[in-house]
């Protein structure tokens, strides 16, 4: 082997080795599924209980300093708003809203909230190139809007529909959602506004591995009443916040054909292929470059038949 | 220009004068004219016409679009966050531009010399096409001022688009090293030529491998949304080499594109070398493209068997899944595999002018027509047409000038003499 073509070996496995540096190692990925802290807080709805009053839609706006809504929160026409054949969901205004469903069978209206469900293994965080999201130990999914680019992948990934963008914004427009309250009151052990302001007790507030019992005990207590089927104890790896529903979950919106799977499962297999790429492709395109070139340029011994037409 | 040729003008194309003087940089972008000369012809060009009135009306909605939010030129969707920046700017110009590392790799890697007068063209091709790719990305941020955020500031490595960003960033580098080389032989650094002609295999091998994954990663950005994308553009095993082999055919016969116009628009500009050798180049890349081609189309019928989808074709977002890779992937390769064996050049540059349609309907239909497929049907706000399409024309602007005066099209006299 000639000295020009070493020195080509070496200067493409240089660049291979730099692109690898250059590319932190996706090994955190490979950990095995989490479960969500132990410790960590959850919030149990029934809708059941819920009569669409929106107390805690007006708890939620005055907690996080939201604007003023264009109606009053004691306007129930809002649950007859469509926009693009859908009915409401968050906005960057609004970090939870209430709305009304009217399944098949059922003799009276579903009342259904809608916030962020906390997951334990978000979609939105493992999306985020500047790691802006943080699943905290209490169970809050919460984001710092400081690092925020605006690329509003979290939106893309999130398969509840949740993160809204203040795109009116012109300096600083971020991502924003329902934190659960975090810097007010859960960091303190408090529940969050919403759960608090409740006159008919739809949310209970605890630790999510009790409360998962107690929807399970509600269900088998109560014959015919409820679905049987806790909705975010499974889906997408499970939410910090979970349903319970007299009527089927298709029926009040729900996507029941999610994962049961975190999001980010869908992507590990990828990201797998990212170190196995960075290291194997150098020395494989070289050898190739070595084994096309050698003998071509007809007595030189190595390519330069190449730099001699570039005129060197 | 053509009108100047009759006149004897010649464009600038040598590192000398005629008479030995070195040629001044204002001598250089004008093209060796004098200033009336110049002026003269680009007013004549109806191209530049257009593009002036394209820019009159989009500069201004560019502009609109920093002073009043992101908020004032889309429809702000929280359901479609990805608008047209994203789905055709980043989605379609990307792919469109893996041209560079193709002929980088055939020419450089695998010693193949013969397509030597189309290697510039591509790799220019490439590094524009990321350059704007960055462009539409830096118009659709939020806050585009933080890009450099997941280089320097804040990482979140667990993320298919820290990828994306950090590779398209190094690709870039590395493209502007590649095509430098013209650059320097156009100023006349022939050390700065030197330094970078021995570093083209590193290069060109790190182009394969930021390529290979960052077009493999704007598949994977999809795995992010399952549900979301139609079950027939999405394929959780598959999502990311369905993007990467569509990529070859896209690059491959985007140079075929590019190279078409040229020669029917830019003729004055290429040199012997190139006009000669074209014909028998195209039909060298529609081979490479056709057999990406038949490649993709097995892998996407793999990838329906692979999670039993045939049902969904019977749907009406079946049909439309049929329309695209009948009309786009089959159709192409029955021509282009039709022209090959029969030489036929122009049906050759038919055939890639479909299969570039098929690319950009495969990403808008992945990043905006069967997105939310569940939901509804977004229709972009006008003014984000007018953003793209004015992106899209600084783009062709640029294309242009480059072209003009770098040696891309021709060689410059004192090598070409050599």
């Amino acid at each position: 082997m000639s000295k020009i073509t070493r020195r080509r070996f070496l200067a493409g496995s240089a660049a291979g080795g730099a692109a690898l540096m250059l590319t932190p190692a996706q090994k955190a990925l490979a950990a095995g599924s989490f479960e969500g802290f132990p410790e960590g807080m959850g919030v149990l709805v029934d809708f059941t209980r819920c009569v669409g009053c929106r107390t805690c839609e007006a708890a939620c706006n005055e907690e996080q300093h939201l604007p003023e809504p264009a109606k009053p929160f004691d306007d129930t026409s809002v649950f007859d708003e469509i926009h693009h054949g859908q009915k409401r969901r968050p906005t960057d205004k609004a970090y939870t809203i209430v709305n009304r469903y009217e399944p098949k069978d059922a003799d009276k209206p579903l009342y259904r909230k809608i916030q962020c469900n906390h997951c334990n293994e978000p979609a939105c965080l493992t999306s985020c190139f500047v790691n802006a999201y943080k699943k905290t130990p209490e169970g809050a999914v919460i984001y710092n809007s400081k690092v925020c680019v605006g690329c509003r992948n979290c939106m893309i990934a999130c398969p509840f529909h949740i993160p809204a963008y203040s795109y009116t914004s012109v300096l600083n427009p971020v991502i924003k959602k329902c934190i659960f309250c975090y810097d007010t009151r859960l960091k303190e052990g408090k529940p969050p506004a919403c759960v608090e302001s409740c006159p008919q007790q739809v949310m209970t507030f605890g630790k999510r591995k009790d409360l998962m019992k107690i929807a399970h005990e509600r269900i088998k207590k109560n014959p015919g009443k409820y679905v049987n089927h806790v909705y975010g104890e499974k889906e997408v790896g499970g939410t910090g916040w979970f349903y319970l529903s007299n009527a089927p979950f298709e029926e009040a919106g729900f996507d029941v054909n999610l994962p049961k799977k975190p999001i980010i499962d869908n992507v590990k297999d990828f990201l797998a292929i990212v170190p196995m790429v960075l290291t194997i492709w150098p020395a494989l395109f070289t050898g190739f470059h070595l084994l096309a070139t050698k003998g071509k340029s007809h007595g030189h011994g190595d390519d330069h038949s190449h730099d001699e037409q570039e005129g060197h | 220009m053509k009108k100047l040729e009759t006149y004897g003008v010649k464009p600038h194309d040598a590192g000398m004068k005629a008479d030995g003087q070195k040629w001044s940089i204002m001598e250089k972008l004008l093209l060796g004219l004098t200033l009336d000369q110049y002026i003269g012809q680009a007013l004549r060009n109806k191209l530049n016409w257009f593009l002036a009135i394209i820019f009159a009306i989009g500069i201004p909605v560019i502009l609109y679009r920093f002073v009043f939010s992101l908020g004032a030129v889309t429809h702000s969707s929280y359901d479609y966050p990805w608008g047209l920046f994203l789905g055709f700017g980043l989605f379609c110009m990307v792919p469109l531009s893996a041209s560079g590392f193709m002929l980088g790799t055939t020419v450089e890697i695998f010693g193949r010399h013969d397509f030597e007068p189309i290697e510039r063209l591509a790799l220019l091709n490439g590094l524009l096409g990321y350059f704007f790719a960055v462009v539409y990305l830096l118009v659709d941020l939020g806050q585009p001022w933080r890009l450099s955020y997941p280089m320097v500031y804040s990482f979140g490595p667990a993320a298919v688009l820290f990828l994306v960003g950090w590779h398209v960033a190094t690709y870039l580098s590395v493209q502007v090293a590649e095509v430098s080389t013209a650059f320097f032989e156009w100023i006349g650094f022939q050390r700065g030529y030197d330094f970078i002609r021995k570093g083209t295999v590193g290069l060109t091998v790190s182009g394969i491998i930021l390529s290979t994954l960052h077009q493999g990663a704007l598949g994977a950005l999809f795995l992010y949304a399952p549900g979301k994308v139609h079950p027939l553009w999405y394929s959780s095993a598959f999502q990311w080499i369905h993007f990467f082999t569509s990529s070859i055919p896209a690059g491959l016969c985007m140079v075929i594109c590019v190279s078409t116009v040229v020669i029917y628009t830019m003729k004055w500009r290429c040199d012997q070398r190139f006009i000669d050798n074209l014909d028998r180049i195209t039909i060298s890349l529609a081979k490479g493209a056709a057999m990406g081609l038949s490649t993709y189309l097995i892998i996407k019928l793999i990838a329906v068997a692979h999670d039993n989808e045939w049902a969904y074709l019977t749907t009406g977002w079946g049909i439309w899944w049929l329309f695209e890779i009948v009309g786009f992937v089959f159709a192409p390769l029955v021509i282009l595999s039709y022209a090959i064996r029969n030489k036929l050049v122009g049906l050759c540059r038919i055939g890639a002018f479909l299969t570039v349609a098929g690319i950009l309907l495969n990403r808008l239909n992945t990043a905006l027509i069967t997105f939310n497929w569940q939901l509804y049907q977004e229709i972009p706000h006008y003014l984000e047409f007018i953003i793209a399409v004015t992106i899209f024309g600084i783009y062709v602007a640029t294309y242009r000038f480059i072209l003009a005066r770098l040696p891309i099209l021709y060689q410059f006299k004192s090598q070409a003499e050599k």
